[in-house]
Formats: structure tokens, sequence, C-alpha cells
């Protein structure tokens, strides 16, 4: 196979090009004709085309995400802001903390595993990259129905491949989601977020200064996986007598990472890098570009020089391989010998693979002949912008409201509430998380099923974060501008339930395809409402990721926007836990009930979406999060009311600790009686215990903050007793418990 | 009081075990597999985790660091030597503990806080328990099922070397719910649960753990 380099592509322009079966349309392929005033070589044409995929360039997503720039609230939290791998907010006393999420929802449903696995793994780069030390990872995940084939397909390996790599990774996996839905069949959501810690000074940025400076690779070998469409290149026009295509997902290998982790960190320590990146997708086309780009501009670098793990790579496959656990470096000559002798400790391999240069270009060559000539940032950042066409779907005007069963005798409350709390939705979630550490580390103050995690920073100060993800996918379906706020404020509200304070926001926005105007119309108003939100929360987004085309052919997922708030507790010895700790509490609600079914747990168990979702009260919720951080010294526990209502956090409570609780519903102020007050899910609402000593302090915070307080009752006993049924908690926790290992063994 | 942790590469729970050891009150310190140097320690742990990312065998090539040459013949000569998870893999890797680690029943990696009752109470390690103790201490692994031959688990079991017993509910197929054992001399103890991870309230599910530190440095002190 003849090299195609610049002088050959300038000579032969008539060369035919695969560029429709890389994902370009024609005007980008005639874009990057234009760009670079002759036909791309092979090469070039590799790093355009996944570097102006949707994946990387977020160009229809583009037009609609700079609102979180232009609507972004002041905060002086904010060290490092969206752009960069990941963003970074100051929690005090000189410690920053930076965190992101991403998803990794394709490569998860055709190779669940290691799909997953390399999720876990790209995040954690990310976060490392900043300079921080990885402190804790969650990880969202969404499948179709329990019961479905594909489920059990994909929901074992998935989890596994979770566990896999994060335990190896020695990072808590201290939270997360698991939400079955059948618009998931097909297209299971695998986000993954990681927070990491560092202090102020230690902060380091993706960028390639100083002409005569080291561009250096260090980390696992580059081998043939996670080629993907690069390989129509390879395999089909350029070498057609060349093996079957390569595996177009990535192949973790977290020991590698861990290696890498400890090996970077002390790289940092000493101060021995310009700037960094890591290598996730587009590899080494990412890596280059984007440190260019953010540099002076000119790079030189020497492709032969890239260790390989395959010697048959071609130049094209080196430049795509999305092969894992590799970081790039940008590194002064003097500092090179101390740099590779830290790798060395660590057995870690590190090689010199070219160098910034004074030019405005980004010069590859291959054992001496040049096979990419481009201006860095037009690969980097000058991808096409589109502005999708968008209109409202037609189901919003087909809706239905909920038509649910009176909930009227003890009969009815048992049965209602056993069916609720076993469904796959609401069921405890032991069976997936027990299959992730998160006590590694020994800094895990809260992990799941509480409402947020929490792990200690400071072990001297107690200065600790929180992290909570949330989303309420089918009330973006009804609503997505309201579906959006509304879990953000969940996830700030779980924050505040806790005793942390709300602090800063990523997200992860998993949608149907961009090219579907109704989805692209579910796309805009969420990102609308989130933007609308965070400015009048006054939280910063610090960075977020885009997932298209979540569907199976005309059936797109649910508009899924998965919130991650960060929020910060000064003395995390204070905090609150879910579960109810002793008998003789006073139990009381916080936040009004009234009759919001659409889209809840209960109406989906009778298979009815609803018709409008909640409309968000922002004052309130503020209110509430108010009360809960003054007030917290006051509660014994406290528990978000989410996702299946009163009923499913009373179960939870109860069996947290194995102390039951006898309630009475509903109170006169419930629209929808006793089913609203137990299967609703109206947001800001929030159920505590209190010493009976402490009611009058508490009354009084409540009154303060406008705060309405209603008593359900009282703990104690060995059942859950609601008005007239008794529910003996070993027949609570049965239901409870036994659905997961039931339906995945 | 100075105690080792040694940090091979891929080990996780060691910054935990340091930690535990200073809680404990006495002085931590590290100790890097590369270098056979035992820095003058009295006693060593070999952390959880997964060295060498638990490739061939778990425990299986960090028994040839160089630094456990120097943990193997100190062993042998009656150095209190405590394997926590994959450190008790390194251990029967070694052979300074008889039996295996092997996957858990169910495939699974088991992440809970698992009861247990405390057998031998006349180790270094346990001597601050009394025997019958119930503790809650979290188990983490996905290779904690211990097996030996039949007349290993007798000798055993007649000899008095089990440590740790799970109680309740035997997490992964162990074999006379074996979760941790001693060698005839008492002085190497292995256990799959994770008492470094049960040593603050805050953090952990118990303090349980804690008195595998305290009884060291006591039975230092005592020496």
């Amino acid at each position: 196979m003849a090299l195609d380099t610049v002088a050959n592509a300038a000579a032969h322009p008539e060369v035919v090009q695969p560029w429709r079966e890389l994902g370009l349309k024609e005007d980008e392929y005639a874009r990057i004709n234009e760009i670079l005033g002759r036909r791309p070589t092979a090469s070039e044409l590799a790093m355009y085309s996944v570097m102006w995929s949707e994946h990387c360039s977020y160009k229809s997503s583009k037009v609609h995400l700079k609102q979180f720039g232009e609507k972004a609230p002041h905060s002086d939290a904010l060290l490092v802001g969206i752009g960069e791998n990941a963003g970074v907010v100051d929690i005090g006393q000189g410690y920053a903390v930076t965190f992101k999420i991403e998803s990794h929802n394709h490569p998860s449903f055709v190779e669940p595993y290691q799909g997953a696995a390399t999720g876990v793994g790209g995040i954690v780069r990310d976060i490392l990259t900043m300079g921080a030390r990885p402190i804790a990872v969650m990880d969202p995940l969404r499948f179709g129905p329990a019961d479905a084939p594909d489920t059990h397909r994909v929901l074992p390996g998935i989890v596994a491949g979770v566990g896999g790599y994060g335990n190896c990774l020695g990072l808590p996996n201290i939270g997360g989601e698991v939400v079955f839905d059948a618009t998931y069949a097909g297209n299971p959501l695998v986000n993954a977020l990681c927070v990491g810690v560092m202090r102020h000074e230690d902060i380091k940025l993706a960028t390639a200064h100083g002409t005569g400076n080291l561009v250096v690779l260090f980390g696992a070998k580059t081998g043939g996986d996670g080629i993907g469409g690069v390989s129509v290149l390879a395999s089909e026009t350029f070498a057609s007598g060349k093996a079957a295509k390569r595996p177009s997902v990535q192949v973790g290998d977290p020991f590698a990472e861990k290696v890498l982790i400890e090996c970077s960190l002390e790289i940092f320590a000493e101060d021995l890098v310009v700037g960094i990146q890591d290598l996730g997708g587009a590899g080494l086309s990412c890596a280059t570009s984007e440190l260019a780009s953010a540099g002076s501009g000119g790079m030189s670098i020497q492709l032969e020089k890239v260790p390989l793990r395959d010697p048959s790579l071609s130049p094209e496959e080196i430049l795509m391989s999305e092969s894992q656990e590799r970081m790039c470096a940008i590194i002064e000559p003097a500092k090179l010998a101390r740099f590779m002798q830290i790798c060395k400790k660590w057995d870690v391999t590190a090689t010199v693979i070219g160098e910034v240069t004074e030019g405005t270009r980004l010069e590859i060559t291959f054992n001496g002949e040049l096979i990419v000539d481009v201006p860095p940032r037009t690969v980097a950042h000058d991808g096409p912008v589109y502005n999708r066409p968008i209109a409202k779907p037609a189901y919003l005007d087909s809706l239905t409201p909920t038509s649910l069963p009176a909930v009227d005798s003890a009969d009815a409350i048992k049965s209602e509430l056993l069916k609720l709390i076993s469904s796959p939705n609401i069921a405890d979630k032991s069976w997936v998380t027990d299959q992730y550490d998160r006590y590694v580390q020994g800094n895990s103050v809260l992990a799941q099923p509480e409402d947020s995690g929490m792990v200690r920073i400071d072990e001297k100060t107690n200065l600790g974060v929180a992290i909570s993800t949330d989303a309420n996918a089918r009330w973006s379906y009804l609503d997505p501008y309201n579906g959006a706020k509304l879990a953000l404020l969940e996830s700030c509200r779980n924050i505040a339930t806790t005793g942390a304070k709300p602090l800063a926001v990523t997200n992860c926005l998993n949608f149907g395809s961009p090219e579907d105007p109704g989805v692209m119309w579910q796309f805009a108003e969420t990102v609308r409402g989130l933007a609308d939100i965070c400015l009048e929360m006054g939280l910063p987004v610090t960075g977020g990721n885009v997932s298209f085309y979540n569907q199976t052919g005309s059936v797109a997922i649910l508009p899924t926007p998965v919130i991650g708030v960060l929020g910060v507790i000064q003395d995390v010895t204070t905090r609150t836990k879910m579960g109810i700790p002793a008998a003789g509490l006073q139990i009381f609600q916080l936040g009004n009930t009234a009759d919001n079914f659409s889209g809840s747990e209960w109406a989906h168990l009778y298979g009815q979406m609803g018709d409008h979702a909640p409309t968000p009260d922002i004052a309130a919720e503020v209110r509430l999060i108010n009360l809960l951080l003054e007030a917290q010294p006051l509660f014994e526990s406290a528990h978000d009311l989410s996702d299946g209502g009163l009923a499913a956090a009373l179960t939870e409570a109860t069996l947290r600790n194995g102390v039951g609780a006898t309630i009475s519903l509903p109170g006169e102020y419930i629209p929808g009686g006793v089913a609203a007050a137990l299967f609703s899910e109206t947001p800001g609402r929030v159920l505590i215990t209190v010493d009976p000593k402490n009611h009058e302090a508490l009354a009084t915070l409540a009154t303060k903050y406008e705060v309405p307080m209603h008593e359900l009752g009282i703990t104690g006993g060995d059942s859950l007793v609601i008005n007239e049924a008794v529910i003996p908690l070993t027949e609570l926790r049965t239901a409870h418990t036994e659905t997961l290992p039931r339906l995945f063994g | 009081m100075r105690i080792g942790v040694v940090t091979f590469p891929g080990s996780l729970d060691d910054t935990s075990a340091l930690r535990a050891i200073r809680l404990a009150g006495g002085t931590p310190v590290p100790l890097f597999h590369a270098s056979d140097d035992l820095k003058e320690v009295e006693a060593v742990v070999l952390p959880g985790g997964f060295s060498y990312g638990d490739y061939l065998r778990c425990g299986a090539i960090s028994r040839f660091a160089p630094i456990m040459s120097s943990i193997i013949i100190a062993a042998e000569h009656g150095f209190p030597v405590l394997g926590i998870c994959n450190g008790f893999q390194i251990l029967c890797e070694s052979h300074l503990l008889p039996g295996a680690l092997t996957r858990n029943q169910g495939l699974h990696f088991v992440c809970t806080d698992q009861p247990l009752t405390v057998e031998n109470n006349s180790t270094p390690w346990t001597s601050g328990y009394a025997k019958g103790d119930r503790l809650v201490i979290p188990i983490k692994n996905g290779e904690g099922s211990f097996q030996a031959s039949a007349q290993t688990l007798a000798e055993l079991e007649s000899e008095g070397r089990v440590v740790l017993r799970y109680a309740v509910k035997n997490p992964n197929g162990s074999k006379n719910d074996i979760a941790g054992i001693t060698n005839a001399r008492g002085n190497v103890v292995g256990v799959m649960p994770h008492p470094e991870q049960a040593i603050e309230s805050l953090t952990g599910p118990s303090e349980d753990g804690l008195k595998f530190f305290t009884s060291i440095l006591q039975s230092m002190v005592g020496r």
C-alpha cells in the first residue's frame, strides 16, 4: 500500500476518496478541500472525519449549547469553565474539585462489558488530565424493560464492566441510577461520572506552548482497537487485501490505567508538564490537534515513533486508534529525564513523538514523508455547525391524563405499595451496586442508596463534597423545558438533603437522532430549560456531554438529560443519612403534595404516561434547600421524595436500619387523597425524622423559610403502618429486595 | 512502632491501611514492591487491591516482587505479616499460608458489610479481640472463595488456625465459612475482609477493624 503523502495528494487530485463511508457529508468534504487547497491525504481525511463527527464536534448541538455561556450566572467558585477536559470549581481551603459526566452508550450496546469499562476509563482520564486525583465515580444506567431479552444480554455485562474497571482503579462507586424503560431497549444508556480533587496551584490545561518543547506519548501502546469507521479507509479502499475490519469497541486494561494515574500524579506533583491531554475519542488526532490549537499552533509529529501493539497498523489507523490508557504531555526538554525516570518507576512506556514548532501547522510525518499538514484549529474547532430543523413533536397533542385506581382501603394501600416498591425501577438496587467497591480510599461518607454520594476531602478539617445525578425522562418527554429544570432541582435537593450546599452542575444529554426535528425540539427545549435554571439557581455549568442517535429505527429514547450536581459540606461528620435511626422520633414531610401522577412510577406500572409534567416552583425549592441546610442539626434522618413518592421514601427509610413507622394519611391538605399522598411525585418534598425535643425549633425555622411542614407519624416497631394497613418490615424487605436477584440471578 | 504497608503496582487499599495504622497509634511506613528494604519496620501489611491487575492469578506476580523475598524470609522467622484481600492472595501464592482464593460462587464481585466471628485471638493481629466476638467488616472482592484440600482444612481446624469465619451468610462459597487463617506459628495472618475499611464509623460500617491494628501494636510492646 503506497503512502498517501501530501505531495501525492497535491499531484493526484483525481483520487476518489471514501469520505461518505467515513460519515462526512458532501459539503463537509468540499470544505476540507477548500481549507487545504487540495484534496486531503488519507490520514488527513481520517482526522477530519473523526474530529468533525457528531461525537467530537458537537455540530448539531453547538448552536444550542452556547446558551450555557450566554446565560452563565456569575460564580466566584468557577476556576476552569466549559471547553477544557473538565470544569474546575473552588471548594475552599485551597482545594479545587473537577467533575464531569460522559456517555458511552453505543459501545456498551455493541459490547456491554468493554463498552461500560472504557466509559469509566475515559471519564477518569478526563479528570486526571486536569491535574486531579480521581476520588469517586458514579454510573447512571438505563435499560430496556427488566424482563426483555436484550436487557438480559446487556445489563450483566455493563454492570460487571463498570465494576471491573472502577474497582480495579481503586475508585469508590458512590451512587448512580438504574432505570428501566421500553424506549431504552436496544439503546442502553451508560453514563459515567468522575470527580477528582487537587490544590488550586496544581490545575493542568490541555495546551502546547513553547517552541522546542517535546510531545510525549505515555501509557499503553497503540493497538488496532476502537478504530471504528476509519477501518473503511484502511481495509476497504486503500488495502483491499488486508484482514477483516478491526473491532470498533475499545478494550480496557484498568491495571494499565491505575498505574498511569499514579505515574501521572507523581509527574504533576513535580510540575514536569507544560500541558497535558488524554487520548480518548479520536485518539492521537484529537490530542495533537487540540493541544496544538490551544497553544501557538505549530507541532510536528513523527508518527513512526508511536509504540505499537500491532506493527501492521497503517498511519491512518495509528492516528485514529482509540486504544485506552494513553496520555499526551508537552514537556520542556530539561525536564524530560526526570519525567522518564518516573515513568520507568511505574513501568509506563513513554516516547517522545514530536515537538512544538514555531509555525502554525500541525505536520505529521511517517518515516520522513509528510502525510498531514493542516492548520490544527480547522481539525479541532472549525468543524461544521448545523442549525438543524426543529419542530414540536405531534405526540404532545395527543397526551391523555392518567386514570388510576382509588386507594381507599387498607388492602389497597398494602397491595399497591408492595406492587410499586417491588417494581424494577423502585426495587432495591443492591444486586447492581454490591458489584461496585464503595469503600476503597476510606473516604466514602455516603454511598448508594443514600440521596447523594459524599466523600471526605480533608481528614483534618472534614471538608467534603457531595454528588448526585438525576433525570426524570418521562417528565422530559412530557415537557422537556421543565423536565430539565426539575431534574436539576431534584439533584440540588438530594445534595441539600444530605447537608451539602449545591455548587456546580455537569450534564449528560442523551437523545435520539438530531436529524429528527421532533428530537431536536426536545433537545433545544432541554438546553434552554437547563441554561435558565442554572442562571436562576446561580449554579455554573462546568461541562457536559451530548449523546445523539440513541434510537432504534424511528423510535427515539425518552429525552434523558442526566444532571449531576456537586455540593460542598464543611464538616462531613454532620451529614444527614436517609435511614430512620431509632424509635420514638416524629416524622414530618416538608413541602406540599399535589396529584402529580403524570410521568410517575405508579402510573408507569399501569402503562400510563399522563399529560403534563409538574411546573417547577423555583422559589419554593430554594426556600426548602435553605431550610434543609440551616435545620440540618435538628434532623435525625432526611430523605428526598422523588421516584415512587412517599411510598418509596418510607420503604427505603424504614428498611435502611430496620426501624418501622406508623403513618396517618392523608392530612386534609392533600388533593387526590391517600393515592396522591403515597404515590404522587410532586417535586420539592423531603421526608424527615426529628427528636420531639427539636420539634419546636424546626417549626420555627420552617415558618421562617415558609416551608409547609406536615406531621405524618412516629417511628418505631417492626412494621410500616399506614392508616389501617400493616406491612411487616420482613414482608416489605422481601418485596423490595428480591426483584433484581430474581430477574438477573 | 513502625509498621510497613507494601505498595505493589495496582495496590488500592494501601493508603487506607497506612491511615488505619496511624489511627491505631502506630507509625505507618510506606514500602515499595521494587525494593527489598523493609526499612526497619516491626510488622508489615500487604494491602488489598488488584496488584498486577490480577493477571495470571491473583497475587501470582506480586509474590515475586523484591520486597516479598525479604518478607518471606522474615516471616519464616516469626515476623508479623497481615495480608488483606489481595494481600491474603499473595500470601497463599507465596506459600506462607495454605490453600487458595478462587472465583466467588455466583461469579460476581461482592461488596457488602459482612458479619464475621473471631475464631482465634492468639495471633498478634487479633489478640485484642475475644474469641467469639461478632464483627461487621466490609468484604469487596471477586476471588474470595477459600479452597483447600480436605487434609489442609482438617489441619487448619484441628490446630485452631481459622482466624475469622463468615457469620449469618457465606458470601462466596468459602470452605468451612473461612474468612481468614494463620500459619502454624501464628505470625502470618490472611483475611479476605478489609479491617482497614472499618476503622471510623464515618466511612465504614463499624469500627470493628481497628483492633487488628491496635492488637499488633500491643503485641509488639509486650514482646
